[in-house]
């Protein structure tokens, strides 16, 4: 049995015996209310911040909830926006978030964001209230099965009941959420759970036969993953999201340092190995850098590591780096050999992994050090070849990959970079150097539009020390926007940089590659079409940015840029939204266009680079 | 493809049948049979599920259903090592001139008559796959009129038991 991972008691002020509880006989636990039940446990679990809404089915939570003075909730506008927060929340902190809704619509506004915390792996706790116990099933008003609805996109999921059942449900979900591959876990309360009392027993026992993650490996397995990476002539570690949920970043560099391997990070793992090291090749995949994509080709052996091999990063699978061997390090057994074979699979936490194969390695090593000497002059030489990089738009318009780039290097590497989907979040993941883990965030596995600006606060709450942007596109914004009312009331200064490309820039992008450019249904009207001509511009983002409370810009020239962000980063009394009028013409380069393999890198439009193919 | 047998120790909770099944839809497999019940230990059912699939696809579902949180243990059965049987309630027409015949098969295939009516008799059978589906093909001539039956059961053959591995660690 797996010991629950329950964190010590946060404070007193969760005291069971607190007046609104009725005297119970002494040495007797305190008999709750469900409702105070779900408020002692979250306390006790260390819950400080919580996002939500409320409404009929959770009342009597929120009536609980107003009298707590360790926990802070935050009201957002719509319950995605507590979804997305709770994500942020949990990615920028690396600890959990927690949203709450209620029945019915308010469960269902939730479902977005719990698809993209199952496919980022983020631990989110949902709470959500249900209708009577004794009114399901009968179509009751605001009654949804939202346990039935979310069961493919949770990691587990419960419904309650019974009072006396809530303390261990909620510690249960803590668990599973927290532990092993991490993810969102639903824990949905019928109010009369809520309004009934029961004795509250903290900790209460968890009993989860059915759940036993692995954490630590075979020896055997590192020790001949280690004898593949010495013997290894033209190895990549290939790094994804898991190594960030996992904190072993510091293990990652310190394994990178003795191997001398080149490192690739994926979109979700920008920032767990810094950009500034000497060894990292860039992002790999689709958009990702011509060393990433063409180092992991010709690579003889990738060692995978809290990665799934998403076809975002393969390209077409059976092409991709046809010469490698794999080593695959992930906690989930299932993700290994899901898409590609595992020479060596190993089922483990990234961190303890990577202090073993660190050892195992430094053993090998003292008789033969590998030389990767060769491979370098190569991966150098694509390097030099294909930097980063973009033209300067000819309409006349600002460029979206400079403006990032700014953001970037005029905020620094301690600030946290909330991007949404698209093009502004490839540029961002590109053009922004990330030096630290749980720096940069987004929808990678999902791709939810409108993620950027929720999940942003959720990150500021979480970190109010640091800057916080979200780096967002005109489309994307649209979506959520509502949440910068809750900024703006609650006190949470998130900057937001609207990338306004006045379209659906990606979808544009690949109608204008692929569809022979007819630009279906893509034009927003939200900016410009060149320097001297705009379109209806509707809404007016700086109109909107005011009337939430914001400090709200327009910037059109790149004499204006900078200015901007620097009275953007120094105004923190209130969030901050500057509408860049981007040119619509930019794209996202390098690209591997879909259904082909990664070797087909293009550098440019039309423009491939030469590479060895053996 | 081949057939495989797959015997899931779970966590008697409700919806897990959801979870289980809804699984098999999403990652694109076809369940031939499954059937549910409680077992030695409280708490605890059994679901045996025939699958026809490939290995690899089948380790990666068999992966998948060991995240399922109320999933306790999976075990695939070799049917060589097991006793795999299917249970089938079969209402065949009979009149006068048939019904000594369809006693006769009855008989043969060792199964029971469990309901007599003038027109029509309720046979039982159990056994595996191939003797179940021979009767049929014998009664089949005689009108079958309503046919039930249940998934496939299996269990393994010797001493050991699915359960005990379970409560030891």
């Amino acid at each position: 049995m797996t010991a629950p991972a329950i964190p010590a008691p946060a404070s007193s002020a969760s005291d069971p015996s607190a007046p609104a509880a009725p005297v119970s006989a002494p040495g007797e636990p305190p008999l709750l209310t469900g409702s105070g039940a779900i408020l002692a446990s979250l306390e006790k679990l260390g819950i400080t911040d919580v996002f939500g809404i409320p409404g009929g089915a959770i009342i009597p939570f929120y009536d609980e909830l107003m009298a707590s003075t360790t926990i802070r909730h935050i009201l957002v506008r719509h319950e995605q926006g507590a979804g997305h927060a709770a994500e942020g929340y949990a990615a920028a902190s690396g600890g959990v978030g927690v949203a709450i809704a209620t029945s019915g619509p308010g469960a269902t506004n939730l479902v977005t964001a719990i698809a993209d915390a199952h496919m980022d792996s983020v631990p989110v706790l949902f709470i959500t209230g249900q209708v009577f116990s004794s009114l399901m099933g009968t179509d009751a008003f605001q009654e949804v099965d939202i346990v039935g609805i979310t069961m493919p996109i949770t990691k587990h999921s419960f419904l309650v009941s019974d009072p006396a059942e809530i303390p261990a449900t909620i510690a249960a979900a803590y668990e599973i959420a927290t532990t092993g591959r991490p993810g969102p876990v639903l824990v949905d309360i019928t109010k009369d759970a809520q309004q009934n009392r029961a004795p509250f027993i903290w900790p209460p026992k968890v009993d989860l036969p059915g759940y036993r993650p692995v954490t630590k490996a075979h020896g055997k397995q590192i020790v001949a993953a280690a004898e593949l990476i010495a013997a290894a002539q033209r190895p990549v570690l290939y790094v994804g999201g898991g190594v960030n949920r996992a904190g072993a970043a510091a293990e990652l560099l310190a394994f990178a340092n003795e191997t001398g391997a080149p490192v690739v990070t994926t979109l979700m793992a920008r920032g767990v190995f810094p950009d500034s090291h000497r060894q990292h090749l860039g992002m790999p995949g689709m958009h990702g850098s011509v060393p990433a994509v063409l180092g992991l080709q010709e690579s003889d052996l990738i060692v995978a590591l809290g990665t799934r091999f998403d076809d975002r990063v393969t390209g077409k699978v059976s092409e991709f780096a046809p010469n490698a061997q794999v080593v695959h390090v992930d906690i989930d057994p299932a993700e290994i050999g899901k898409i590609r074979h595992a020479d060596v699979p190993i089922v483990g936490d990234a961190k303890e992994v990577l202090i073993d194969l660190l050892d195992a390695f430094r053993t090998i090593a003292r008789t033969s050090k590998p030389d990767y000497s060769e491979w370098w002059t190569r991966l150098d030489r694509l390097r030099a070849d294909y930097p980063l990089g973009y033209t300067e738009p000819e309409d006349g318009l600002l460029s979206p990959q400079w403006v990032i780039q700014r953001i970037g290097e005029l905020s620094g590497p301690e600030a946290i970079y909330a991007a949404g989907v698209g093009q502004h979040q490839m540029w961002a993941a590109q053009f922004v150097d990330y030096e630290r883990p749980h720096a940069f965030l987004n929808s990678g596995g999902a791709g939810t539009m409108g993620y950027a600006v929720p999940a942003a606060m959720g990150a500021k709450v979480a970190e109010p020390g640091r800057t916080v942007w979200a780096i967002d596109g005109d489309g994307c914004f649209q979506m959520t926007n509502q949440e910068l009312a809750t900024c703006t009331i609650n006190g949470i200064p998130i900057k937001v940089a609207i990338i306004n490309n006045s379209s659906l820039g990606m979808v544009r992008q690949w109608q204008t590659l692929f569809y022979e450019g007819r630009h279906s249904f893509t034009d927003l009207n939200t900016g410009a079409v060149s320097g001297t001509e705009t379109t209806q511009m509707v809404p007016d983002f700086v109109k909107l940015g005011e009337a939430y409370g914001a400090l709200a810009l327009r910037v059109t020239k790149k004499e204006e840029v900078d200015a901007a962000i620097k009275l953007a980063l120094e105004t923190n009394d209130r969030p901050v939204v500057i509408d860049f009028v981007v040119s619509r013409d930019a794209m996202v380069w390098p690209m591997v266009p879909q259904g082909v393999g990664n070797s087909q890198v293009q550098y440019a439009r039309d423009h491939a680079p030469a590479w060895g193919e053996e | 493809m081949s057939h495989h047998v797959l015997s899931l120790l779970v966590e008697d909770k409700p919806g897990l049948l959801t979870r289980v099944a809804g699984l098999f839809a999403r990652r694109g497999f076809n369940i031939e049979s499954l059937a549910v019940g409680p077992t030695e230990v409280e708490g605890l059912s059994r679901i045996t599920v025939a699958v026809d699939v490939e290995d690899q696809p089948l380790e990666q579902v068999t992966k998948q259903l060991n995240k399922l949180v109320n999933v306790v243990k999976i075990v695939e059965l070799d049917p060589a090592q097991s006793v795999l049987r299917e249970h089938m309630l079969i209402k065949v027409k009979v009149d006068n001139t048939t019904r000594a015949a369809v006693l006769e098969a009855v008989t043969l295939f060792r199964a029971h008559v469990v309901d007599v009516a003038t027109d029509a008799l309720v046979i039982e059978v159990t056994g595996d796959s191939g003797k179940v589906q021979a009767l049929l093909r014998v009664l089949e001539p005689y009108g079958i009129r309503e046919l039930a039956q249940s998934g496939l059961l299996a269990i393994g053959r010797g001493g050991k038991s699915i359960t005990e591995r379970v409560f030891r660690s």
